[in-house]
Order: structure tokens, then C-alpha cells, then sequence
């Protein structure tokens, strides 16, 4: 076995963690990485591999995209085991289609559908990974789940409660996905990548002789084999009977001059300038859709920026709900710079946040992460 | 660890007089059964020999035991062969090109009489037949697992060629009215055959006496290795041969005999033969003390199947308000082998077709598990499970947000 001695940067509470963890196993190098980890640190592992789409399904898309890298196949799971076996720890596939059906993605389809742009990790994270299997991890006797996030969390003694941050490696970070989750949640999770870069995850599985050690990242939605969603909307609404405005619509400008013509609303998103089928003068971007009137809306870049919106389903992890406005940096997307913002609780679970500058494509079905610092505060979905 | 396997309906280890009588058959008589000389005629010998053994289990002549890769293949044997025999005689009788399609157009084969709660090995043969054209009926079972014998006469056309029935199901144990189906099938004279994976070697069998045409057997279920079964083919049935090659088992299932693996299951079939009613008798006692024990220690569990006639090792037992998945899982941590659902190609649990098809509603198919007891389970082993069992039952439903909000309300 080789021993791995160099990661003494690890939070405290990582080494002297006893007991029983359950590593959540995608099958890729990450979570390999993670059970490799909490095993040199003297933790019991047991590995849960989650079966959440079967890849068969919807037989249109067989065929359309490369077989592999997809994280729900079954070279994926079998991966998983192997690694689980290699390290000698128990390791077992758990299925939960149907709560991932449920929870992700019927409403991924449900919110193109009404002109939104999902985001299908935050869901499977929050009422997947985090909600059932964690549940499972410690029904089985297991007092934590550790993942391969990307993602820090921190313990803060004064006030007692687990605070999620940002992960070391600013390009891997993924905390944007994760503020869904509550502090219990939270409690009981472990992300032992967070103080790690990719390379050295990759050095630390090398070192292990993981047998994914040199697989490919995977980029992609797992349940969307290859990357097309307009594709995948399709052929599972049509496999639900779910009716699709599909036929032509409008394209307008502003004015709700009609530009162009459009096959269908789950085409766009806020923001797109490709793909409109039509040539303008100056670039038009997509400003904003409208599936009641199977209309999409379209304009110059500037309008495109906008400094208000209002989030809603709003959940605030490492601290209260505050009583006032506060002031923090506010991310849209996964790849958008925070930006300074003032944060104003409406209610319970909105709030309206308003940024210094204006922003590009803040775009409905996206979510609104506010940041202090490296501390993930909260966030919410944008309307 | 400590570690209690009660998965005995999944396989059973290789018996160790069992494995003495295989280990000459790999090494010093390693010939080919179907050789002319000195070592092929060895392995015939024990070849014979092991075909009059399992014969005997159930009551068959030597002649009509073929020997199979298990009891997958002999149930797609059976089912395959009784349905595509018809369209080989169509072949000969006129031209190729006439018989072609013939199924699909209704002339031949046109009907197969199944139960919703067979093993996927005749599921999904049968299924593979509806694509191309052949009727098939799934009987429904009452509660316990059983056909009702009206609906089955009523079931029967005169284009039905074949029943297959399983004799005991593998996730309750219940076991058919065979004699009863067997006097329709004879009556109606249309093939039966009977999965008998689960019952061989627990309950006595008795080919003529059940009236079968057609019965699979597998090895690896009675204490012989994997890879080894039997189909019992009664003298005069037409069948279709799957496998095409030489001479071996008169041509009929060709493939150079697995020498080790059939003297092993004649090996096997006698010990259990042999043994079978003392088994039975321990084995029922200790499965009913289980079943006692959990039903008295788990609140709210009851047992599936448990008022028909049953295999006497098989417990079935639904506890409420848990994943049986997040079960079977916390007791392997714990080291309790047993069962629940069945096993998809990911390893991933799916819900039972049988838990579904006796009428449990979803939540109760997906919180029930299977005991399954060996030849050689002790007391000591039940213990074991008695004190696991109801603890990781608890522990399951503190957990489970929706068994408080139910156990609350109550």
C-alpha cells in the first residue's frame, strides 16, 4: 500500500475522525480520490454508488454520444466497485431512479419547458445526494457522508453551526451548486477534496494505484448522455406524454417587432446569440422567453444587463436568515465572477438582490449564491 | 467478522463430499466423455453415473436427464424447444418459405400459460416469444403466491401448446399445486413444464406423480457448483434442440460434457436425496423459530406468503416503514447475508415482480426481505439474526422521516 504523509493542511476534525463514513462513489476519479483519503486517514469506508438513470431508457439518444463518460453507466458503477475492491471496502449500488426521476429530472424538463434554464446538479445535490442517500449512509450506520466536491466545510466555534465555503482551487470550486443545502445537512457531510487541487487529487490517486486514476473528467449532465438537452426534452416528453408547444414561434424584438421565427422555446436560453436562424445587423442576444405566447424575445447586448432580481426558495446555510439587508457578493452562474450586491430579505424564502453594477444574462431557473468571503451564505432561485 | 449467510435461495456453497468426488474429474480423469479410449470412456462412466443420481432425485429415468449449463438454460430449453418445435416440422413438411413467419401469422405455437410471479428466466423467455408473435397469458396468484386452477383451465385454448409453472418460488417459497396443474395440462394434453430451481433438493419430486413434461434443475441451488443444471425431458417430448455442434448427450445438447460439474451434481442430487425429509424437518423448525422470533421482536412485520404450502427454508418478511435496500445493507455491515428485491445488471435493488404480483402494495414490496435457510444453518446462526435483525430494524425507522410522522399519528 502506498502511504500518502503530505497533506497536513487537512482541516483537524478530518484526522481524528472515527467511525464509520460513507463515500458517495460516482466511479470517477474525485470520489475514488475521497475513499482512498478517509481510508489513509484511518476512517472505515463503505462506498454507495447511486443508480439514478437507466441509460437504456429513452432509446432515441442510444447511439447519439460517446458511450462513456456518462456518470450513471454501468462502466461507471462497475469502476466504483473496482476501486472499492482494490482498497478493500465494502461497497454497494444503491438505487434511487425513481426520487432522482421525481426530483431532478422531471422538473430539469418541466423548467425548459417554461422558458427557465435548470440547473440539474443543485437538485440532485440537494434532494438527492444530500437527502435519501445521506439518510441511507446513516441508516446503514454510517455517521457522515463524504463526497468529492469541491468545497469546504468549516465549523465555527463561536456559533456552533457548519459553514459551507468555497474550495481551495477556485477553478474546481462548486460550492455554487451546493447552497441548497442546510446546516444539518451540512453537519454531517464531509468534502475532503476542498483543500485540494485537481493535480493533487490526481497525484493522491496515482499514489493509491486507483484504477481510475488517468479517467477522463465528465463534464456533462449524467442523465444527458450527450450533452444535447433540446434532444433529451424531446424524447422524454414524448416517453411521458408530456405535450410540447412545440411547433414555430415568434421572435421579436423589444417592441415585439417580429424578427424571426423559432421551432420551439426549450431552444434558448438567456443570453444565447448562436442559433437564433436568422442574421442581423448588429448581434441580438436572447433577453427573455415566453412560453405562455411561445414567444422569445430579443435585443441588443446592453439590455441584457440588468442590476435587480428577486430570488425565491431562498435557503441561508452558514448563518440566520438575516433580519436586514446585507451587503455580500453575489454569484448568477457557476462561471460568473461574484459581484458586490445588497441582499434584501422579502420573506421567509425570497429576497431581492440588488448588485452595484449591472450584470449580464441573469437568467430565470439559475440561482443567485451569496458569498462573504470564501463563506457561502445562502442563495436562491432566480425568478 | 462474524458473518451469518441465510441467502440459501441464491446459491449454496459446494458440499464438501461434493467437491471430493469433482477434484479427480479436473486433473488425473480429465478425458473427454465423448472419447473413444481408456479416459473418455472414465468420464462416461461418471457421467452415467451422475445422470442415474439425478434421475433419482426426481424420480426420472437416466435417459431423459440432459445435461445443461444450469437453470437458465433449461428453462429457455424448455420453453424455446416446445414453441419452436412445431416450425421445424412446418420446415420439413413444406418449404422453408412457407414456415417462415408462420408463428408470427398464428398457425403454429400460437400460445404459452405462465405465472406473474416465475423467475426471469421464464419471464423473459416468454417475453422474447410475445415479440415474435406467441400469445401468452400470465396467470395473476392470490396473496400467497398461488394459480387459481378454474382461471388456469379457463385459460387454456386450443392453440396452447405449453404451461410453465414454477414448482416453489424463489422469493416466498410458496409451492404450486403442481398434481393439479399437471392432470389440466394432461387433460387438455398440452405441454407442462415446471422450474424446479427452488424446490429440488427441499421438497420431494416425483416427475409422473406431478405429471411434468419439461423440468429445469440447477446445480449450484442444491450444493453442486455453478454452471451445471439439468432438464428433465419426458420420453416422447418434442422439442427443439437450442445448441448446435457434435454428438454429445445424442446430439441433442451438444457441447463437451462439464465432466466435474455433472459428477458434482449427482453427487449433490444423492446427498440431498438422501438426506432430504431429516432435512427438511430441522430446517422448517428453525425457519419457523425465525419467523416466530422476528414477527414477536420487529412491531408492525409480517410474514409474505407464510398461509400456502412453502419450501421449508424460505422466511419472507415485510417490515414497515424501511428501505429494504438500506436493510440488506446494514445488515451485511453487521454480517447477515440475506435478500431482498432483485438484483439489476448495476447490482442496484429493484422492486420484486413477485412482492408486486401477490398485491403488496410498492412500499411494502420495497421493505420486505428474504431468509433463506441451508442445509447446515444452526440455531446459533438464528440467533444471530434474531438480535441484528430487529435492532437495524429500529434504527432504520428512527431514521426514516416517514415511519415517525406514521408511528406519530398512530
Amino acid at each position: 500500500m502506498t502511504t500518502i504523509t503530505q497533506f497536513d493542511t487537512l482541516p483537524q476534525c478530518a484526522k481524528t475522525r472515527r467511525g464509520l463514513v460513507a463515500v458517495a462513489m460516482s466511479g470517477g476519479v474525485d470520489s475514488s480520490a475521497v475513499a482512498a483519503l478517509l481510508q489513509q486517514q484511518g476512517c472505515t469506508v463503505v462506498g454507495l454508488t447511486m443508480q439514478l438513470w437507466n441509460q437504456r431508457r429513452l432509446p432515441e439518444l442510444q447511439g447519439a454520444g460517446p458511450a462513456r463518460h456518462r456518470c450513471c453507466s454501468l462502466d461507471d458503477v462497475y469502476d466504483a466497485k473496482a476501486v472499492a475492491q482494490h482498497l478493500n471496502f465494502p461497497h454497494y449500488v444503491v438505487n434511487f431512479e425513481e426520487h432522482f426521476e421525481d426530483r431532478v429530472v422531471r422538473p430539469f424538463v418541466d423548467q425548459y419547458l417554461t422558458g427557465r434554464t435548470p440547473i440539474a446538479c443543485t437538485n440532485c445535490n440537494t434532494d438527492v445526494k444530500f437527502e435519501p442517500l445521506l439518510r441511507m449512509a446513516r441508516q446503514i450506520g454510517a455517521e457522515r457522508l463524504a463526497t468529492g466536491h469541491y468545497a469546504r466545510i468549516r465549523k465555527n466555534a463561536g456559533s456552533g453551526r457548519s459553514e459551507l465555503l468555497r474550495a481551495r482551487d477556485e477553478t474546481k470550486d462548486q460550492s455554487y451548486f451546493l447552497w441548497g443545502l442546510s446546516e444539518e445537512q451540512l453537519s454531517r457531510s464531509d468534502f475532503p477534496l476542498g483543500e485540494l487541487t485537481k493535480e493533487e487529487v490526481r497525484a493522491l490517486a496515482r499514489r493509491a494505484n486507483l484504477p481510475v486514476a488517468e479517467k477522463p473528467e465528465s463534464m456533462e449532465l449524467c442523465f444527458v448522455p450527450n450533452g444535447n438537452y433540446v434532444q433529451f426534452i424531446q424524447a422524454y416528453s414524448q416517453e411521458r406524454g408530456i405535450s410540447l408547444r412545440n411547433g414555430e414561434g415568434e421572435i421579436v424584438s423589444e417592441s415585439g417587432e417580429l424578427i424571426g421565427r423559432h421551432h420551439g422555446v426549450q431552444n434558448f436560453t438567456i443570453g444565447q446569440r448562436k442559433g437564433l436562424g436568422f442574421a442581423a445587423g448588429k448581434p441580438l442576444y436572447v433577453l427573455s422567453i415566453d412560453p405562455q405566447k411561445n414567444r422569445v424575445v430579443v435585443g441588443e447586448d446592453h439590455v441584457l444587463r440588468k442590476t435587480v432580481c428577486e430570488v425565491d426558495g431562498v435557503n441561508w446555510i452558514s448563518c440566520e436568515k438575516p433580519g436586514a439587508s446585507i451587503r455580500a457578493f453575489a454569484k448568477i452562474r457557476h462561471k460568473h465572477e461574484p459581484a458586490a450586491a445588497t441582499i434584501e430579505p422579502l420573506d421567509a424564502c425570497s429576497a431581492r438582490v440588488a448588485f452595484d453594477t449591472p450584470q449580464r444574462a441573469i437568467t430565470p431557473g439559475q440561482a443567485v449564491v451569496f458569498y462573504a468571503g470564501d463563506i457561502v451564505l445562502g442563495g436562491g432561485w432566480i425568478r | 467478522m462474524n458473518r451469518v449467510y441465510l441467502d440459501f435461495n441464491a446459491t449454496t456453497p459446494v458440499e464438501p463430499e461434493v467437491l471430493d468426488a469433482m477434484l479427480p474429474f479436473f486433473s488425473t480423469e480429465f478425458g473427454n466423455a465423448a472419447s473413444i479410449h481408456t479416459f473418455g470412456q472414465k468420464s462416461r462412466a461418471a457421467v452415467e453415473t451422475a445422470r442415474e443420481k439425478v434421475a433419482a432425485l426426481i424420480g426420472a429415468r437416466p435417459q431423459e436427464i440432459v445435461f445443461t449449463s444450469g437453470g437458465t438454460e433449461s428453462d429457455n430449453h424448455a420453453i424455446f424447444g416446445v414453441v419452436l418445435q412445431p416450425l421445424l416440422q412446418a420446415r420439413s413438411e413444406v418449404e422453408g418459405s412457407v414456415a417462415h413467419g408462420a408463428v408470427r401469422s398464428g398457425e403454429i405455437g400460437r400460445h404459452i400459460i405462465t405465472t406473474a410471479i416465475e423467475h426471469e428466466a421464464v419471464l423473459n423467455a416468454c417475453q422474447a416469444l410475445e415479440k415474435e408473435g406467441v400469445a401468452v397469458t400470465y396467470l395473476p396468484t392470490d396473496q400467497e403466491g398461488q394459480i387459481d386452477l378454474e382461471e388456469l383451465r379457463r385459460a387454456i385454448r386450443p392453440e396452447t401448446i405449453l404451461i410453465t409453472v414454477m414448482h416453489a418460488n424463489n422469493e416466498l417459497g410458496t409451492i404450486q399445486p403442481l398434481e393439479e396443474i399437471g392432470r389440466l395440462a394432461a387433460e387438455a394434453d398440452v405441454y407442462l413444464h415446471t422450474d424446479a430451481v427452488q424446490s429440488a433438493g427441499k421438497i420431494p419430486i416425483d416427475v409422473n406423480a406431478l405429471g411434468v413434461d419439461l423440468l429445469s434443475l440447477s446445480g449450484h441451488k442444491l450444493y453442486a457448483p455453478k454452471g451445471i443444471g439439468a432438464l428433465y425431458v419426458r420420453g416422447g417430448t418434442r422439442l427443439r434442440q437450442l445448441l448446435y455442434g457434435g454428438h454429445h448427450q445424442r446430439g441433442f445438447r451438444p457441447g463437451t460434457e462439464n465432466v466435474a460439474g455433472i459428477v458434482g451434481f449427482g453427487k449433490a442430487a444423492e446427498i440431498a436425496r438422501k438426506s432430504l425429509r431429516e432435512t427438511a424437518q430441522r430446517v422448517s423448525t428453525l425457519r419457523d423459530k425465525l419467523e416466530q422470533g422476528l414477527l414477536h421482536r420487529v412491531p408492525q412485520s409480517r410474514v409474505n406468503g407464510g398461509a400456502a404450502p412453502r419450501t421449508p427454508n424460505t422466511a419472507n418478511l415485510v417490515f414497515p416503514g424501511v428501505e429494504g435496500e438500506a436493510l440488506l445493507i446494514a445488515l451485511d455491515l453487521r454480517g447477515l447475508a440475506c435478500s431482498t428485491g432483485a438484483a439489476c445488471s448495476s447490482g442496484a435493488v429493484e422492486p420484486s415482480h413477485v412482492l408486486t404480483a401477490i398485491g403488496l402494495p410498492p412500499e411494502d414490496a420495497r421493505a420486505s426481505l428474504r431468509f433463506s435457510l441451508g442445509r447446515h444453518t444452526t440455531s446459533a446462526d438464528l440467533d444471530f439474526a434474531l438480535n441484528v435483525v430487529p435492532a437495524a430494524v429500529a434504527q432504520l425507522r428512527e431514521l426514516s422521516p416517514a415511519y415517525r410522522k406514521a408511528a406519530k399519528a398512530r
